[in-house]
Order: C-alpha cells, then structure tokens, then sequence
C-alpha cells in the first residue's frame, strides 16, 4: 500500500506545500503555540475573528493560543532591507467559527517573504499561490485585486473615509445597488459612479479588465496602478496560469493593514476559499518595522470536504478466525500483508465492515 | 464536478414570483408546477436544480455552497449577514423593516425601551444608531402580540400593507429600512459557474428593469 493512500487530503497537501516552498528556498520556520496576548490585543483588526483563546502562564503572563502566524513571524523578523527573508510553515491556529460561534482548530500552511520585496518577489509568491492551489485540485481559481488601484481610484473620485469603508464592503458583496447609494449619498459625477459600478461587475481574465478600465477616464496615478496589475498577471501568464488567474475587485482586505495586490483561492468543492494572502507593508509599519512583506495562507481543515470519492471499501481482506489457534491466525496475516493486502482480523466479522473480500479460517 | 446550478427559492409566494422570473429569464422546470410535496426538482437540458427551503434558510444554503445561488429578502441578509455575494435587487417582495406599537404608544425617551423582534440584529443597529437604550426580547412570531401583552413597548418588524397590524390595533411609528428580494451567490460556486450566473443575472437584471 502506498503512503500516498495512507494519508489524509490535509496530510498530502501539507506535504507536497512544504515540498513546493523548499524548492524556491523558502525556508521552514517552527514556532511555539503560545504568544503573549498583547501581540493581538494591539493588532486586533489584522486577525479574521478577534475571539482568542487565553491564558495565565505560570508567571502571572496573560497568553494566548495562537489564532494567526503571520504576526509571529512579523514580530521575531529581522528589519533587514538588504535582502529578503522567505519562510514557510504549518501550524494549527484557533479561531472562532463563524457557525457553531465556537472555537476550532484550523490547520494551516503558508508562506511569508519579508524584506525589501521587490515586483519579482510578489510574482514569485503569486505564482507559489496558484501552485499551491494545484496541488490541493486541478480546478481551481484564483482572483487577485489591487488595494493600490482601488485607493488610486477612490482619491480620484474624492470619496471620503466613510465612503471608502463602505464602498469596500459593497465591492466585497459585488453589491451594485450597495456601490450606487454610496455615491449617490457622497454625491459623485454620473461618470465616476459608473467607473465603481464597473469594478463591481467586471470579473475575469486580465485582458478583459484592462479592456474595461481602460474605457474610463482615468488619472495617472490609477493607470499608473493598473498597469502594475497588468504587468505582475502577464509575467505569471508566461507560466501558463493565465485561465486559472481572475482580477477581481470583491477581494478586499482591511487597507490599514493591507495594500498592493490582495489574492484569495477558490477550489471546486469546497464553498468558501481557501487561500488567502497579500502584501502588508502597512502592518509592517504598525510594527515600526522598515521592511515591505507579502504572503498568504492555506486553510487546509476544509479538505476533508475533497475525501472519500470512489473509496468503498475499509480493508481487502475481512479475516474471520472464530476458535481457530491463535498462532495460525498471526501467521495467516502476516502473510497476507506481506502480499500487499490490509487486513482487519477478528473472531467475527462485524457487519459494518467494509472488505472486497472475506476469509473464514477453520481447522 | 457537479455542473448543473443549483437554486434555493424561498418557500412561499416570494418563490413562485422568483420562480416566474428564472423560467422567464430560460431556465424552466415545468415538472416544479406539479402540485405535490417534493422540494427538488431538475431540469437536466437547460442544466438547472431547484428546490424549495424555508425563507431564512436561503442564505445558510448559499452560504454553505448546497446552492450556487438563491433568492433572499434584503431583511435576511441584515440580520444574519451571510458571507455571500449580492448580485442583483429584484424588486419584489418589496416591504419595510418598522417600528410599530399600540396607537396610545407615547415614546419615553426617559426610560429603556423595550423591543420585541425576530430581528435582534436590525433591531439592535437600528435604536444603536439612534443612540437609545433598548431591551430586547427575541420572538419566533405572533410578534403583534407582544405590545398588546404589555410584553414589549414596541415591536420592529416587516410591514408590507399593515393589515396584521390594523387587525391588532397597532400602527407604524416608523419605517426605517425597506427590503426587497436579492439574488446571491456563493462566493466560491461563483468562480466555477460563472458564465450561467452571469447568464442569469443578465436576464434578471433586464427583467427588473422592464418594471
């Protein structure tokens, strides 16, 4: 039996990931499970749910059980801008889930690159993204925004804090009516209102989303922008992922701590996505750190969800022994495992038991 | 993969217009007309499966990705804030989220207000913005009831002509928010069905304007 059948989705794709990252030097970084609490009380708005599980350690120090990694590795980095730092890992977080309001463990894989992270840096990872995604299914999507682009565009239009908060929620729902009543409430020129309508409805490969920002009367600094989109997607292009990348503008991360390119993965299957990652160099600068950084995350607790297709069968064998000596038994299966079979032994065979075929022993 | 779309309807009257609306827009089902309790029914040529759940269900189901895409009241969405995309207003169902107590109801602003609701969250929002200091107490229904009980002072709920509340002797002190009828999608189904979402969406979108 193969080790490939042995594992679980989740394991098999934990492994392959690390295997993928080594390949392009990211280097494995281990942490413990515990942080001090004040590491998230302060970055509170950066974590997807900010319910933590908390602790009092032995000295009297309030911790937490981890709910992120990425403001671990932020924190032990070194501010160093003359290269970058690549790191990868799988550890478990524990988050609220939004169903049960409960909280869960969550298995996860990602990587960071930290430093002085230039455009082949953001393709790189962008590119480790969409691999990812294919190690975990061969249909898969991912749908990449520029928070850049969008701020360019919204300084444009003149939209105010409260418009802008807005405006990302509507985007992030592809609410057009949502779009419209902001500008209607902040009173925005026909032309503009239609420039957002469209980053609502527009959803596709590249070239579409050029063809259509393009129709629109842009300022330079937001053409300056769309094209550094453009650039980054066509250089991935030439690694033939052009079908599998989508622009869309309703990935939207919290632009506090968010900007550039913002990405989230989507296999078939599984109704919620499941990678999710971009650059955040203004957390970086929250942590009074100099260097720019990107990276994502893989929830792999959803991939059980891909499981148990064609696999009717628990064991090859059903051995049944009944009274029969117990030293004929250990050699009949060992003999059957050395010719590659499972098997499961018992003096009777219970009846949910799954086997292709059964063996009765008797003298 | 599973390639047909499938759509959540909201049991009910609401569904049968939603209903009208897909098969008008191409994506008929005649055998959903038969008169009989089945929930699920399939039109394999135009690739489309629809089934029937309860109203609020609609954005669990979306949510979740049992359906591609479903048709929920705007009230629904407010109160349970799926994580689903809105595509599209239908313009039906339409009513408004109100406040309304008995026609003797003075508002004293100097005591907690208390506030029957299926809709704690809107309900909570609502007098939030307002700045006002509300107990809540969370029904399942017969909501008219509980002003009339000397259970709440107010309750907030969905209006569409007041005939319930006339038939109660309540009336409306306020219409804050009015609903409609949204098509939403799952997030994730969206990307692998896109051309027949987007499909949909176009004819919808043309019905609505039509009215």
């Amino acid at each position: 039996m193969s080790l490939e059948l042995v594992l679980r989705e989740d394991e098999r794709a934990v492994f392959k990931l690390r295997e993928l990252y080594g390949k392009y030097g990211y280097a494995p970084y281990k942490m413990s499970k515990f942080e001090e609490y004040d590491l998230y009380a302060v970055n509170k708005e950066f974590l997807v749910s900010d319910n933590v599980i908390t602790f009092t350690d032995t000295d009297g120090k309030l911790m937490a059980l981890k709910p992120d990694v990425t403001l671990s590795i932020i924190k032990n980095s070194k501010d160093n801008l003359d290269g970058v730092q690549k790191v990868y890992y799988d550890e478990n977080v524990y988050r609220v889930s939004k169903g049960t309001k409960s909280f869960k463990e969550i298995m996860q894989a990602g990587l960071e690159c930290i430093g002085d992270v230039d455009d082949y840096s953001v393709v790189e990872v962008i590119a480790l993204a969409v691999k990812s995604l294919n190690i975990i299914s061969q249909d898969y999507y991912l749908d990449i925004s520029s928070l850049d682009l969008l701020n360019s565009i919204f300084d444009m239009v003149s939209l105010n804090q409260v418009g802008r908060n807005q405006m990302l929620v509507y985007l992030s729902q592809k609410n057009s009516n949502g779009v419209e009543s902001v500008c209607q409430s902040q009173g925005l020129k026909k032309e503009h209102t239609d420039l957002l309508l469209s980053l609502v409805s527009t959803y596709g490969s590249v070239d579409k989303i050029e063809k259509t920002l393009k129709g629109f009367a842009l300022d330079k600094n937001s053409q300056l922008e769309l094209e550094k989109l453009v650039n980054l997607i066509k250089c991935l292009t030439t690694l033939g992922f052009d079908k599998r990348i989508n622009i869309d503008f309703s990935v939207v991360n919290d632009l506090n701590y968010y900007n550039g390119v913002v990405f989230k993965g989507f296999v078939s299957g599984i109704p919620t996505g499941i990678l999710s990652g971009g650059q955040y160099d203004k957390l970086m600068q929250k942590m009074n750190k100099k260097s720019k950084a990107i990276g994502f995350a893989v929830y792999l607790d959803e991939l059980s969800r891909l499981e148990g297709q064609g696999k009717c069968y628990d064991v090859d064998i059903a051995l049944e022994y009944g009274s029969l000596d117990i030293r004929k038994v250990t050699e009949k299966v060992q003999e059957l495992i050395e010719q590659g079979k499972t098997v499961f032994a018992d003096k009777k065979i219970p009846q949910n038991c799954r086997y292709k075929k059964l063996i009765k022993l008797t003298d | 993969m599973n390639t047909m779309l499938n759509v959540a309807l909201p049991k009910g009257r609401l569904g049968e217009k939603v209903y009208a609306m897909f098969e008008k827009a191409g994506f008929p089902c005649p055998a959903i007309k038969e008169n009989n309790r089945k929930l699920i029914f399939e039109n394999k040529e135009v690739g489309v499966r629809y089934f029937w759940v309860k109203p609020s269900d609609v954005a669990i189901y979306v949510e979740r990705g049992a359906a591609d895409v479903g048709v929920a009241g705007k009230d629904i969405l407010l109160e349970y804030n799926p994580d689903v995309y809105e595509l599209l207003d239908l313009n039906i169902g339409k009513c408004d989220m109100a406040v309304a107590a008995k026609a003797d109801f003075k508002d004293d602003r100097n005591k907690t207000l208390t506030v029957a609701t299926k809709f704690t969250n809107i309900a909570k929002r609502y007098y939030a913005s307002q700045g006002r200091d509300i107990d809540i107490i969370h029904l399942n229904g017969s909501i008219e009831l509980a002003p009339i009980l000397g259970l709440s002072d107010v309750i907030v709920d969905i209006v569409e002509t007041g005939a319930t509340l006339k038939e109660n002797k309540l009336e409306v002190v306020e219409k804050f928010l009015p609903i409609s009828a949204r098509l939403i999608a799952n997030k994730a189904n969206f990307k692998f069905k896109y051309q027949i979402i987007e499909n949909i969406m176009a004819e919808l979108k043309a019905q609505t304007e039509i009215k």
